[in-house]
């Protein structure tokens, strides 16, 4: 096993990128992403990266070039966050619509206006329905397996992959981080071969235009082949657990075996609501926590078989939907409830918003809460927490 | 269900709906939506070819005897080679249905 070093986790990650042997970067910067780019161009130019790294004038440039490049069968690798990642916007449809295998990493961090470079989710629920395969990290090592397990997912789904990292509270921490060997990356990631890809020898059309009626089927197809990498993704998890012992899953639980209240987060703020899942416990509440890991495509059998038998849910959102019934997650969530029989009660609350600190306390009074939903009806069917009134 | 028109099972389509076959937009039918269709009177006909040379959808070819013959399978009855023939050899009329 690869030595665990202590490493800002942007400099892991594009250590982690470089590892996987990417053949082309193409990335314009942007806070808080800027270290993870930087440093693949360093290793680039030190010559250390046998890569092509091609600045270019915007984010919708860089995910242009990483189409292109893409489509050629290169290995490419492109990162971003918040305005960069809208920027990007049209042509994230067009990735995943031809089904290209670009990695990237959004350091999730809020959008304008007002304008703020710190961290929520409000950047990456926009493309929430992009097609991308999304995955979400909780920390330095998640974030680095992540990655290859992006590179290994991306490659055999033929599905572009975000892997999302909170800007700053993971982007600019230094952590204990393990990189893999050389070997066993090359073992995990096989040299990149598509099946169809741009080659002047054997012409191929890219981007025909989709009539009335064959729109649909495409569409159709492409939404199969999204459900259809759930299998790849949780096979690639359990290759990596062979390889190196630490196990991922679409849903990671914790306490939650005999629990009757559960809060359910999505990336780093996931360390937090465990201590206020153990301080509670020590009180003998029974409370535990989901983290949903895999957030597309969405995980529903593993989220029912999760929520065991909670008697009421507590939906953590770090973005806004404005004028909508709840965050994104919590409204997900609801929806996956109706495809079962189970009927907890579920409040939704958004905190978090723009880097403002979600303690332990935070989350001991979001957990009181939604005990409260248990015999009261709730008032909202979703709440802003925190927000001074 | 007739290829020309592009129907297929979304389970035969390639990934990304990439089209694995060079040329063969050819092979689709661009004159279903026509109005009135080019009529050529060969009597006045002098073989010019300004009509193959202004079709905007090349529909034009010329026959063994040098007369230029429209393609209806392509044909979009836009009128430009009615238009623009010197002698008014090409006439365009109303399809019946």
């Amino acid at each position: 096993m690869g030595k665990v070093i202590a490493k800002e986790v942007s400099i892991a990650i594009a250590e982690a990128v470089a590892q996987c042997k990417v053949d082309v970067i193409s990335a314009y910067p942007i806070t808080p992403q800027t270290h993870i780019v930087e440093h693949l161009a360093e290793l680039v130019n030190n010559g250390e990266l046998d890569a092509e790294y091609m600045p270019v004038e915007s984010e919708h440039a860089a995910m242009s070039a990483c189409i292109g490049a893409s489509a050629t069968g290169a290995r490419t690798f492109t990162s971003t966050a918040s305005q960069g990642l809208l920027l990007m916007y049209e042509n994230l449809f067009i990735a995943s619509a031809f089904r290209l295998p670009i990695v990237m990493v959004i350091a999730n961090r809020s959008i304008s206006a007002p304008i703020s470079i710190w961290n929520d989710h409000s950047d990456v629920m926009t493309i929430r329905d992009s097609g991308w395969i999304q995955t979400f990290a909780e920390n330095g090592q998640e974030a680095v397996d992540l990655i290859y397990h992006a590179y290994r997912v991306a490659e055999k789904a033929l599905l572009p992959v975000a892997l999302n990292i909170d800007g700053f509270t993971l982007s600019h921490v230094i952590e204990p981080v393990e990189l893999l060997d050389q070997e066993l990356v090359d073992k995990y990631i096989p040299p990149l071969r598509m099946k169809y890809k741009l080659d002047p020898k054997k012409p191929i059309t890219m981007g025909a235009i989709g009539i009335p009626e064959i729109y649909t089927e495409a569409k159709k197809a492409q939404d199969e082949a999204l459900k259809a990498s759930y299998r790849i993704i949780v096979n690639a998890w359990k290759e990596f657990e062979k390889l190196t012992g630490r196990k991922y899953q679409p849903i990671e639980s914790y306490k939650m075996e005999d629990a009757e209240v559960a809060l359910i987060i999505m990336g780093s703020l996931a360390g937090t609501a465990m201590d206020a899942v153990d301080l509670l416990r020590e009180k003998g509440k029974k409370v535990g926590l989901i983290k949903i890991r895999l957030w597309r495509p969405f995980p529903l059998r593993d989220f029912l078989k999760a929520i065991g038998k909670v008697r009421a849910i507590g939906v953590v959102d770090r973005a806004v939907s404005h004028g909508s019934t709840g965050g994104p997650v919590g409204i997900e969530v609801r929806s996956a409830l109706y495809q079962s029989n189970k009927r907890p009660k579920v409040v939704n609350f958004i905190a978090g918003l723009s880097g403002r600190d979600v303690t332990v306390e935070d989350f001991v009074e979001l957990f009181e809460r939604t005990y409260d939903a248990i015999s009261k009806k709730p008032r909202f069917s979703y709440e802003i927490y925190g927000v001074k009134e | 269900m007739p290829k020309d028109q592009g129907l297929v099972s979304w389970k035969k389509l390639a990934p990304g709906m990439f089209i694995l076959e060079p040329g063969n937009s050819a092979k689709f039918k661009t004159g279903d939506w026509r109005t009135y269709r080019p009529v050529l009177d060969k009597e006045k006909c002098i073989k010019c070819g300004i009509c193959y040379a202004l079709c905007p959808d090349l529909c034009y070819k010329k026959d063994e005897e040098g007369y230029y013959i429209v393609d209806l399978y392509y044909c979009k009855g836009c009128g430009i080679c009615a238009k623009h023939c010197p002698k008014s050899a090409i006439t365009m009329v109303l399809e019946e249905d």
